[in-house]
């Protein structure tokens, strides 16, 4: 009898990049470091900081002028963005969105941890998570373009600039938030 | 020499411009994810005491980041006045804040976090953005009937520094302290609600909250450059400009530029009050020298193609004035040549002699030289020139309107 040695079927490219094992995240202070050094390069450089929900508000007012270019010119607000020729997307805060896309996607992959998956508490199920995550998104972007930026834009930002204003919205945020928690525990808990 | 941020419109091309904002989003997505924020239920863990991450890592980056723009200002290596500080909307703001939290912990995310869980997706982020998508257009379908809450509450480029009137590195130290103080108060919440066991983390944390309060306090002992520091930064390069008299505008040029729609022409008269009453060109703005300090931030914020002419009797004030502006980084400040006299004496007509009754023969070099019979404000013609009679006469252009070294827009685009 011959024994045929059998090689393992070669595992596709696609499985080998997002079945690596699971890494834990970073340390936390170890995180902020890194994210206070990206944020003061960005001003150091750019004499911008970070933001994200911009980008929404834009691609918003960018689907709107190619659905109903007439609308915009009449909306102040959207005229500011999409009017006339001005194209929406034709803003850094947008390419600072796709490259934080970008950056979480790689460091997500590397780690092992760019799954399809919810997460949520143990007393939900995932549709209702879905159906609290679309409500909450309505909810922070509303009163991130009410406030003028959001956490990123507002409380991160603004608040290594020592800004006075980006202060108050973050404690805002936080106090909200943690004013809402009792309600909201048996969402997570 | 302070030299950042750069002028990146004026240094690269549009693409490179935006391949830079590329790259920094990419650190941005990286450390986002890295800590973890695309996880709602780690996320949501803050406001629970279970895990404080979150947190953590937004403070600790909020102190790094301080620390290091500060300092680099204090060194004169970044110019403060040039970078984006998120103006004050008090009560939108405020507002816009709590919405901001109802939302957090209903959904999990922050805009921000929700692009990671896309990226890495988790489908709650994809829920979570698309929401936002919808919440964005309602804010702009809304924000007309809400315009006068949006925009009011208005106070401008207003720092901690202002509100507390506190030198900028005992606010820094004073910002360390409290993210310490609430990473130690986070660390004993942990222990208590989140199972978790503080004293087997790294011990390396306690040097590193050594050095930022080391950082803060040696950013109280240098101090922030003032406006003679800043001066002195460029005293070499502008002063010759000062000499070889290529700030200074003729009258012509002055008229050239009040009928030039292009252009956002600012007109700074800096004499005493009753100088300005006695005689002022017409739309030229009231700003006495003294009152200049305060008034920088405004003036920095007006649009990229704003001109601003400043003027005196003579030239002495307007010079000390336009380097004061200058020295604060203030674009495209000139000085009225020969001021207001030069002015009068190019401009008035045959009317305008029932108002001069004479000149002084002897004034001091920077005094108004004309004797009016009454306080004539702008009501001479010489406030408001024929452009017509005057457009073809030739002089020296010295204006060349620079691009703003600072971001064209800022906080959230």
């Amino acid at each position: 009898m011959t024994t045929a040695t059998k090689t393992p079927p070669k595992e596709s490219l696609f499985k080998r990049i997002f079945t690596r094992p699971e890494k834990d995240y970073w340390n936390a202070y170890a995180g902020g470091i890194m994210l206070g050094l990206v944020l003061f390069t960005s001003y150091f450089i750019t004499g911008n900081g970070l933001g994200s929900s911009g980008s929404l508000s834009r691609l918003v007012a960018f689907v709107t002028d190619l659905v109903a270019p007439e609308h915009v010119d009449q909306v102040p607000y959207l005229l500011q963005t999409a009017g006339g020729s001005l194209n929406a997307l034709d803003s850094w805060i947008i390419f600072v969105t796709i490259g934080s896309l970008l950056g979480g996607f790689v460091s997500g992959t590397i780690n092992g941890r760019t799954k399809f998956e919810t997460n949520k508490g143990p007393q939900i199920t995932n549709k209702q998570r879905w159906a609290f995550a679309f409500i909450g998104g309505f909810f922070f972007t509303y009163g991130a373009r009410l406030a003028r930026g959001c956490t990123s834009g507002q409380a991160l930002s603004g608040g290594a600039t020592l800004s006075a204003g980006s202060w108050a919205v973050m404690l805002s945020i936080f106090g909200g938030a943690y004013l809402l928690a009792y309600a909201a525990r048996k969402l997570w808990n | 020499m302070t030299t950042f941020p750069l002028p990146l419109d004026a240094i690269f091309l549009k693409i490179g411009v935006y391949a830079i904002y590329l790259v920094i989003g990419f650190g941005f997505g990286f450390a986002l994810e890295s800590s973890g924020f695309n996880k709602s239920t780690k996320l949501a863990g803050q406001f629970y005491f279970k895990d404080l991450t979150v947190f953590k890592v937004f403070f600790t980056a909020i102190v790094i980041a301080m620390l290091l723009i500060f300092g680099a200002t204090a060194l004169g290596l970044l110019d403060y006045n040039l970078i984006f500080v998120n103006p004050t909307y008090l009560w939108s703001g405020i507002l816009g804040g709590f919405i901001m939290g109802i939302g957090f912990i209903i959904g999990g995310f922050c805009p921000g976090t929700s692009l990671v869980a896309v990226a890495t997706l988790k489908i709650d982020g994809i829920f979570f953005v698309v929401g936002g998508l919808v919440g964005a257009f309602a804010f702009s379908e809304s924000v007309d009937k809400l315009s006068q809450f949006f925009n009011g509450s208005y106070f401008g480029r207003v720092t901690l520094m202002d509100v507390f009137d506190l030198p900028t590195g005992v606010v820094a130290l004073l910002v360390t302290l409290m993210a310490l103080f609430m990473f130690w108060g986070g660390e004993k919440l942990e222990d208590i609600y989140g199972g978790k066991d503080s004293s087997k983390a790294p011990k390396a944390r306690y040097i590193g909250a050594g050095v930022a309060v080391l950082f803060a306090v040696a950013l109280i002992a240098v101090g922030q450059p003032t406006n003679a520091d800043r001066w002195e930064r460029i005293a070499i390069e502008r002063q010759a400009q000062l000499d070889n008299r290529e700030v200074q505008i003729e009258s012509l040029e002055l008229l050239h530029y009040m009928h030039d729609s292009k252009i956002n022409l600012v007109m700074l008269d800096v004499r005493e009050e009753k100088d300005y009453n006695l005689f002022h060109i017409t739309d030229a703005d009231h700003l006495s020298y003294e009152e200049i300090p305060e008034q920088i931030d405004p003036l920095l914020a007006l649009p990229a193609n704003t001109l601003f002419v400043v003027m005196s009797n003579d030239e002495e004030l307007a010079t000390e004035a336009w380097k004061y502006m200058v020295a604060e980084s203030v674009p495209n400040v000139y000085i009225l040549e020969n001021g207001v006299n030069g002015w009068i004496s190019n401009f008035a007509d045959e009317h305008d002699e029932e108002y001069i009754t004479a000149e002084k023969e002897a004034h001091d070099p920077d005094e108004f030289r004309y004797l009016l019979s009454s306080a004539s404000g702008n009501k001479l013609a010489a406030a408001y020139p024929h452009y017509e009679e005057y457009k073809d006469l030739k002089y020296t252009p010295k204006v060349k309107m620079e691009i703003k070294a600072g971001p064209s827009s800022g906080g959230c685009g």
